[in-house]
């Protein structure tokens, strides 16, 4: 059994909602301590740490944090440079970044910081759901603590930098997440996807350069650096350092969060953390990454949780957060469900996410109804194909789970048309 | 004309929120940053939702048009622009809680509060919404009204947490 490696959980009990580590638990821990370690080196030996370390982006696309960094114009660059997180939680299935923020708010700020200094960025925003405003509270609190102690703020111990870091509470809408949308959101416009290039690290916030990394990344950072490149890519697997914090929800007798090293398989997480199944019912299938990422059937369960295995296996680690489903569970209801949440979602910007995924979703709703017809399967492998030709990676990530689902399911999907009805239903 | 609309826009706060809000619009690089903070106090101050007045004002502090205010107000979802509940009922619908039973809970709290999905009780305490995931998977199925989360939902949980609600409201609306 793989063992629970905690280090981003060091003062994180995920089970025990609203506990918060305090500042003086978190100093007392070993807080500060990276970015204590950040300021002995260079900036340029900051990223470089970074780079080394074998860091990946944490918020689903799995990018190397080092190389994204690499991109954001350093000397000689006289400008206003930005330092955004992405706290916009919002990907059905995925529930770390609540966990991250409200149980331990200074790891992330003092993560923040090291980011801030290794790119020379004197501003920066941490962008929070609507529905997190409680969390934002408590990471108010945090900021206000961190530039009391001189972590945050002007000359920060003494090295002559300076990071003012403050909150912003979004007005709430999944597109949000997308780090264009994002940007767009917090200049005070509606969060439609702008076109890259440029990539924010060029022109981002308000033109200047900018960068956006996920909490669970920035909170990686402060042990980067207090314990070096080597020690962290000593934990995981090849092309995938580090741990994750790995979910799990659904048809799970204990559902919940773990950190584990990278490269655990599907079935240990399911079994030996998850509990098995909660109903006495076979799994069905998982989703791994959050919703947006193709399902597996029980035949990949040994699929080992890392971004190069997920990938190779023709889906994406994402989130890691699992949604399970079992043998009881209608895949056409589930798909319905599904592309009912895309549908609302959808920021309206590029007319094939706008109106074809409403489209399919009437289309799967009528067939899990009893009302489909005999062509509609092959119309909606057709719908399926051509939705993706958008700005961003909304409607390919609708694709994901739709396309496997219609794949994968297909004898679920025909029985619906031929019986003129669910057959799941009693 | 367009004096004509800038006028609807102002009296109907204080100078003090107008001074407050403009100075948060000043401490950003382009004023416009703080639009969507000046939106969300103004909501506060008018109870829950953005009445034309509060488009003009937004636009009128911040300097921007106002059409541009409301293409701002519709997009994103906590934005209102007809008056609401004085408490939010979101019930998550997306997969996890879709899974272990958030239809029987929203039919319950319909059959409750006498309202359909997207509608206000007629004395004016709760309106009724579905939101994308509340990021709380592992304690579905999840709701929230007001601020306060509520997990592992039932209809019978649901009865307690209204009791408890309904006891704590104000005694005029009690009546």
């Amino acid at each position: 059994m793989a063992k629970e490696e905690k280090i981003l959980f060091k003062n994180i009990d995920p089970r025990q909602q609203g506990v918060v580590c305090s500042y003086d638990q978190y100093v007392k821990t070993g807080g500060y301590e990276g970015l204590k370690a950040a300021l002995k080196k260079t900036p340029q030996e900051v990223q470089t740490a970074v780079k080394d370390s074998g860091l990946r982006g944490r918020g689903g696309a799995g990018f190397p944090t080092g190389m994204k960094w690499s991109f954001v114009p350093m000397d000689g660059f006289k400008g206003q440079k930005y330092l955004v997180c992405n706290c916009d939680e919002m990907e059905p299935g995925t529930f770390k970044d609540r966990a991250l923020l409200y149980g331990d708010p200074h790891q992330l700020i003092e993560g923040m910081i090291i980011a801030a200094y290794s790119m020379q960025m004197t501003k920066g925003f941490i962008f929070i759901r609507y529905e997190y405003m409680q969390g934002s509270t408590i990471t108010d609190k945090a900021i206000a603590e961190a530039e009391k102690a001189g972590f945050l703020g002007k000359n920060i111990l003494g090295s002559g930098f300076d990071f003012h870091l403050e909150t912003h509470l979004s007005a709430g809408r999944y597109i949000c997440g997308e780090e264009t949308a994002l940007l767009n959101s917090l200049e005070g416009k509606r969060a439609n996807p702008r076109s890259k290039p440029p990539f924010p690290q060029v022109r981002g916030f308000l033109g200047q350069p900018t960068i956006v990394n996920n909490v669970e990344t920035f909170c990686n950072l402060p042990h980067i650096l207090a314990r070096g490149a080597e020690w962290f890519k000593g934990i995981g697997v090849e092309g995938s350092a580090g741990t994750k914090i790995m979910g799990a929800s659904g048809r799970v007798k204990n559902p919940g969060l773990w950190e584990l090293p990278m490269g655990v398989s599907i079935r240990e997480l399911l079994e030996d953390y998850a509990g098995g199944p909660s109903r006495g019912k076979a799994f069905k299938a998982i989703i791994p990454g959050g919703l947006s990422t193709p399902i597996f059937t029980p035949d990949q369960f040994d699929v080992k949780l890392d971004f190069d295995s997920v990938a190779k296996a023709g889906s994406r680690l994402g989130t890691a957060g699992l949604i399970v489903f079992d043998e009881g569970d209608c895949m056409v209801d589930c798909s319905s469900n599904i592309m009912k949440f895309y549908a609302r979602e959808s920021c309206g910007w590029c007319t094939p996410c706008r109106e074809g995924i409403p489209w399919i979703y009437d289309m799967i709703t009528s067939i899990e109804e009893g009302t489909g017809a005999d062509g509609d399967l092959p119309v909606l492998d057709e719908m399926a194909k051509h939705i993706n030709h958008t700005f961003c990676a909304f409607a390919p990530g609708a694709q994901g789970p739709f396309l496997s689902a219609i794949t994968k399911f297909r004898g679920e999907f025909e029985d619906h048309i031929k019986t003129r009805k669910c057959s799941f239903k009693s | 004309m367009r004096g004509q609309l800038r006028t609807i826009g102002k009296g109907m706060i204080s100078d003090e929120l107008r001074r407050h809000l403009s100075e948060h619009c000043d401490h950003y690089a382009d004023r416009r940053v703080g639009l969507i903070t000046v939106m969300q106090e103004l909501q506060k101050h008018y109870g829950g939702y953005l009445p034309d007045e509060a488009i003009y004002e937004a636009a009128d502090i911040v300097g921007v048009t106002a059409p541009d205010v409301e293409g701002v107000a519709t997009f994103y979802n906590w934005f209102f622009r007809e008056p609401v509940g004085r408490q939010i009922i979101v019930c998550c619908d997306s997969i996890s809680c879709h899974l272990l039973g958030c239809d029987r809970n929203i039919a319950h709290i319909e059959r409750k509060l006498g309202i359909k999905m997207g509608e206000t009780t007629t004395d004016g305490e709760y309106t009724l919404l579905p939101v994308v995931c509340l990021g709380d998977c592992d304690n579905a199925p999840s709701i929230m009204i007001g601020p306060e989360l509520y997990n592992r939902v039932t209809p019978e949980k649901l009865d307690d947490i209204f009791q408890k609600l309904d006891s704590q409201r104000p005694a005029v609306a009690a009546k």
